[in-house]
């Protein structure tokens, strides 16, 4: 995890989640966790002429999983289904600003992983070599 | 647990720490503080000096030559079964199986044991506070022969409900499984009341006994069990090297585990026989390293007296208690008051995600564990879904837990 002074933003995004709850008649649900360590988020998608209308997601885990939920569902928002798709690893780290140990990388993509899976059936991790 | 409480003698852990070359490391530009012991311990010098000595010195096969670096490693290896053999006061060595760990060491008693003995019908009972290691080979065994896997419930602090065993153990109760002291609680166990009820019933028991092992002295023939299984790794020795110590009339009459070199005795294109104990249950080249390895961290353990291992960490548990109870919305799982009780502590801080409170104390250079300890039924038992978990061993001190103090109280300012 990063030190402690940079953590301020995804703390303030994890207590106070943006964009979380549920969708009346979503077009897209998709659900998924991390078994290793529990984290679960369902991210639910109005999608109007492949555009991204609105969003929700819900779920539990740890702040970084929560927190990248929170900044990823604010960040897709508006946009066409196509610029989600080139929404890459690097992107969501990016926006995360602090730095993510290779044991906490999970965590943080797992939302980007569920908007992925659930839009195009894309079920790899992002960026994942192997 | 009885301690004989005049003969003890006090452990100095900043002198002991001094034989663990991990500790001149740093995390993060912090000093390494390692709480993260019912995971795996570290590994004194000592023992890292017999690994590499028999690499560098007298490597060769065991059992299979007359030449003397062959003689060397078999001597090696064998004493390292008569260490295991005294570690746990077994009559013999020949009750000792070296294993990869406990699980395999469980798996062994699943399959060897199991599969001849075990009928549809029967069953096996463990308790709700197992590790996966005591729970899914028996779940093997339920597909495989349909036997039914029952499980003994804990209190909501985490000790054993014994008075329901009279009604779960039966006639057709055919193995009792039990962990000897809890990975996930630090529960030890009334193992000898259990064990004393399964024999009413003729039951077969089994300890779990890798998180006990290196904490508190081991008697098999006080207990009475008929097989126990421990890990290496998590008592100062190698990783990849265990033992199952199994009552020598039962492990005569078992069928082999694995099959292959080794274990035999004469093979023909028609037949084959098998070799003596505890070799029988050994195939293939065993981990020679490894075992030696363990041995010497058996030595180590015993050099410094079991019983004062856990007089220590009572004192350090002591301690840890009294300051983690003193946080506010701090949560310890597991019995609060420290008798029948090893210093591993699980708790979670109210409204911090666990996985962020080892984050945080990572920072700090402290290694504690979040998850769910192998144990998702407890879990689910006492309605949580993940901790953080402190264990102590016999490098740690109270200067430790004051820095894990510290470090809690400053994750709970972040997140506040």
């Amino acid at each position: 995890m990063a030190v402690a002074a940079d953590l301020d933003f995804i703390i303030e995004h994890y207590k106070n989640p943006q964009n979380y709850g549920h969708l009346e008649n979503p077009d897209i649900v998709h659900e998924e966790g991390n078994p290793s360590c529990g984290d679960q988020i369902r991210i639910e998608l109005k999608i109007d002429n492949d555009r991204i209308t609105d969003v929700r997601f819900s779920g539990k885990g740890c702040a970084i999983s929560q927190a990248a939920a929170s900044i990823l569902t604010e960040e897709i928002k508006g946009k066409t289904l196509a610029e989600v798709k080139e929404f890459d690893k690097q992107k969501m780290l990016d926006l995360l600003g602090v730095e993510i140990s290779a044991m906490r990388m999970k965590c943080a993509l797992l939302a980007l992983k569920i908007v992925k899976a659930g839009a195009y059936g894309i079920t790899e991790w992002p960026g994942e070599e192997e | 647990m009885a301690v004989r409480t005049q003969t003890l003698k006090e452990l100095d852990p900043r002198t002991i720490k001094r034989d663990f070359p991990i500790f001149t490391r740093t995390v993060h530009g912090k000093p390494l503080i390692y709480l993260d012991n019912a995971a795996t311990s570290q590994r004194p010098q000592s023992v890292i000096d017999a690994v590499t000595r028999y690499y560098q010195s007298y490597n060769a096969n065991v059992h299979r030559a007359v030449h003397t670096l062959s003689h060397e490693a078999s001597v090696a290896y064998e004493d390292a079964h008569k260490k295991a053999a005294r570690f746990v006061n077994a009559r013999s060595w020949k009750e000792i199986v070296f294993t990869r760990n406990a699980t395999e060491a469980i798996n062994l008693v699943a399959y060897a044991w199991g599969l001849k003995n075990l009928q549809a019908g029967d069953e096996v009972l463990v308790t709700i506070m197992e590790h996966h290691s005591d729970i899914v080979p028996w779940f093997r065994l339920r597909e495989l022969k349909q036997v039914a896997v029952g499980f003994l419930d804990v209190t909501d602090e985490g000790r054993l409900k014994l008075d329901e065993l009279p009604r779960l153990l039966t006639k057709r109760t055919k193995l009792v499984g039990l962990v000897y002291a809890s990975n996930a609680l630090g529960t030890i166990n009334s193992v000898a009341e259990v064990i004393e009820a399964a024999k009413r019933v003729g039951a077969v028991t089994l300890l779990d006994a890798a998180q006990a092992a290196p904490h508190i002295p081991i008697d098999v023939q006080a207990l009475r069990c008929d097989f126990l299984a421990i890990s290496g790794h998590k008592m100062l020795g190698p990783t990849g090297i265990g033992f199952l110590y199994g009552r020598r009339e039962l492990l005569e009459t078992m069928d082999p585990f694995l099959y292959g070199g080794d274990m035999i005795s004469t093979v023909t294109t028609e037949s084959v026989t098998f070799n003596e104990l505890p070799w029988k249950f050994e195939a293939g080249t065993p981990n020679i390293s490894g075992g030696i390895g363990l041995g010497v961290a058996m030595d180590y353990l015993c050099a410094l007296g079991l019983e004062n291992v856990y007089a220590h960490e009572q004192k350090l548990l002591e301690y840890a208690l009294n300051k983690l109870l003193q946080i506010d919305n701090l949560e310890i799982y597991g019995p609060k008051e420290t008798q029948d009780r090893l210093a591993v502590i699980s708790f979670n801080l109210r409204g911090v995600h666990p996985h962020d409170v080892a984050g945080i104390l990572d920072e700090a250079g402290i290694a504690v564990r979040s998850g769910h300890h192998c144990a998702q039924p407890l879990m689910k038992r006492l309605e949580i879904e993940n901790t953080a978990r402190a264990s102590f061993y016999i490098y740690n001190s109270e200067e430790d837990v004051d820095a894990l103090v510290d470090a809690l109280k400053t994750a709970q300012k972040l997140f506040a």
